[in-house]
C-alpha cells in the first residue's frame, strides 16, 4: 500500500522532531511529564490534522500570495478550539501547559505539513501525512517524556514505580531531569540513537580535516 | 525593573529555559554572521510587539474593555491568539517597508530574516508570557526588550561555537543536530547559574 506510506515515514524514518527539525519549542517544553505530553500530543495531532484537511479542500482556491496569512488563520482558529476545550475538561492540565497550547499556532511543523504537503496533495493523502507526522512528533515527546518524568519524579502519570527517598522508599530523583538542560541532552542523545541505527539520516562534514593523511573520515 | 531585564535577559531566557523558539535557532545558528541578523531582528520586533499588543490586549479585549460603548461585559479574551498572531504578521509587514524606504543598509542585512520572524514561537510566545503574567506597559516594554536580547546572545553563542565544532572530531551519527542540541543544553545549564540573582 503506497498510499499507507505516508502514515508510517514519519514515525521514524522522516521524524518530524528529529530530522525535519519541525515543532521542537513545545516538544521539550511539556516532557516533563507525561501526562502534559500526551495532552499536548493529542492537540497537536487534532489541529494538525483538521488543518491539513482544510486547507488540503480548499487549496485550488487560494491565490499564493495570501496563503501563508490564509493558513495561519485557518491554524490559529483551530488552536483556539483545542485552548477552549483543554481548559473546558482538563483545568489543571491547561495550567501546566500554559502557553505551549498556543504555541501550537506558530508550531513550524503543523505550517510546514500544511505549506509542504497539504498545497498540492488531495484530503485524504493530507489526512493520512498530518496524522503520521503527528504521531511522530507524540512518538517523540512521549519517549522524551517518559525518561523525564521517571527518572526526575519517580512516577509514570502521576503513578508512582520508583517510591523516591522523600516519601520513605529508596529512589533518589534526578532533579537535572526536571530542568530545561535535561529535554536538550535526551533529544540529542535520541537523535544520535536514530541515527546509528538508520546511518542514511547521518549529515554530511561540511569541512574535511585531514590530520592523519592515513586515516579519513568516510 | 532591572531585576525583570535582567531576568528575562539571563534566567527566564526565552530559548534556554522555555525552548522558545528553537526550531529557528538551529536552523540559522551555523554562522555567526547571519545568527547576528536574526537576533536583531528578533530584539527590533520583540520589542514592538510586546508592547503593542499589551495595548491591544488591555484596550479591546480584557474584559469589559468595551464598556464605553456601552457594551458591558463583553469577555473577547479569547481572540487574543489569533489577534496577536496578527500583530505581529502586520508589524514585520510594516517593518519591512519602513525599514526598505528609510534605512535600505539594514533593510538588505535584515532582508530573509523578517519574514521568518512572523512564525518564530519566541515573538508570539513573548507575548502570551505577556499576558499571563500581567505585566503593565512598562513592564511589557522591558519584557520585549529583555527577551529580545536573550534570544539574540543564545543564537549568538551557539553559533559561535557551531563554527568551531566544524573543526571537532564528533562521532557520525551526533554530527551537526545531535551535537547542537548537546551544546544547547550545556548552554542552558550555564544560564541557569543565573537564576539565583537578584537586583
Amino acid at each position: 500500500m503506497k498510499r499507507l506510506q505516508h502514515l508510517y515515514t514519519p514515525l521514524i524514518d522522516n521524524n518530524p522532531v528529529t530530522l525535519q527539525i519541525l515543532g521542537i519549542c513545545s516538544a521539550l517544553a511539556v516532557t516533563t511529564s507525561m501526562t502534559t505530553a500526551l495532552v499536548m500530543s493529542l492537540a497537536l495531532i487534532v489541529v494538525l490534522v483538521a488543518s491539513s484537511m482544510i486547507i488540503s479542500a480548499i487549496r485550488h482556491h487560494i491565490p499564493t500570495s495570501i496563503r501563508l496569512i490564509l493558513q495561519i488563520t485557518i491554524i490559529a482558529s483551530l488552536v483556539i478550539v483545542a485552548d477552549q476545550v483543554i481548559q473546558a475538561f482538563a483545568f489543571d492540565i491547561s495550567q501546566r501547559l500554559s502557553i505551549f497550547v498556543g504555541l501550537i499556532v506558530t508550531n513550524c511543523l503543523v505550517l510546514g505539513r500544511a505549506e509542504a504537503f497539504a498545497m498540492r496533495n488531495p484530503v485524504g493523502l493530507s489526512a493520512l501525512d498530518a496524522l503520521g507526522n503527528g504521531l511522530g512528533y507524540g512518538l517523540v515527546l512521549l519517549l522524551i517524556g517518559f525518561v523525564r518524568e521517571l527518572f526526575g519524579a519517580g512516577t509514570l502519570f502521576g503513578q508512582t514505580v520508583f517510591p523516591t527517598i522523600h516519601d520513605g522508599g529508596w529512589f533518589t530523583p534526578l532533579n537535572l531531569m526536571l530542568l530545561a538542560p535535561s529535554a536538550f541532552f535526551l533529544l540529542g542523545l535520541l537523535i544520535w540513537a536514530i541515527r546509528s541505527v538508520r546511518p542514511a539520516q547521518i549529515e554530511p562534514v561540511d569541512y574535511e580535516i585531514s590530520i592523519e593523511p592515513n586515516r579519513r573520515a568516510p | 525593573m532591572i531585576d525583570l531585564f535582567v531576568r528575562s535577559i539571563f534566567a527566564d531566557n526565552l530559548i534556554l529555559s522555555f525552548f522558545l523558539g528553537v526550531c529557528t535557532f538551529l536552523a540559522v545558528s551555523k554562522r555567526l554572521d547571519t545568527a547576528v541578523g536574526l537576533g536583531i531582528a528578533v530584539i527590533v520586533v520583540q520589542t514592538i510587539t510586546v508592547p503593542l499588543n499589551y495595548l491591544i490586549l488591555s484596550r479591546l479585549l480584557a474584559p469589559n474593555a468595551w464598556d464605553w460603548l456601552g457594551l458591558g461585559g463583553v469577555d473577547l479574551t479569547f481572540l487574543s491568539l489569533i489577534a496577536f498572531i496578527g500583530v505581529i504578521a502586520a508589524v514585520v509587514q510594516v517593518l519591512e517597508m519602513v525599514l526598505d524606504r528609510f534605512v535600505p543598509a539594514l533593510y538588505r542585512a535584515l532582508g530573509i530574516f523578517l519574514p521568518l520572524i512572523t512564525v518564530n514561537c519566541a515573538i508570539l510566545g513573548g507575548s502570551l508570557f505577556m499576558a499571563q503574567r500581567d505585566y503593565d506597559f512598562a513592564e511589557s516594554v522591558v519584557f520585549g526588550l529583555g527577551g529580545g536580547i536573550g534570544w539574540a546572545l543564545a543564537i549568538m553563542g551557539l553559533a559561535a561555537i557551531r563554527e568551531r565544532l566544524n573543526y571537532a572530531d564528533i562521532p557520525a551519527g551526533l554530527r551537526g543536530l545531535g551535537m547542537a542540541f548537546i551544546v544547547t543544553g550545556l548552554m542552558s545549564m550555564g544560564f541557569t547559574a543565573f537564576s539565583g540573582v537578584q537586583l
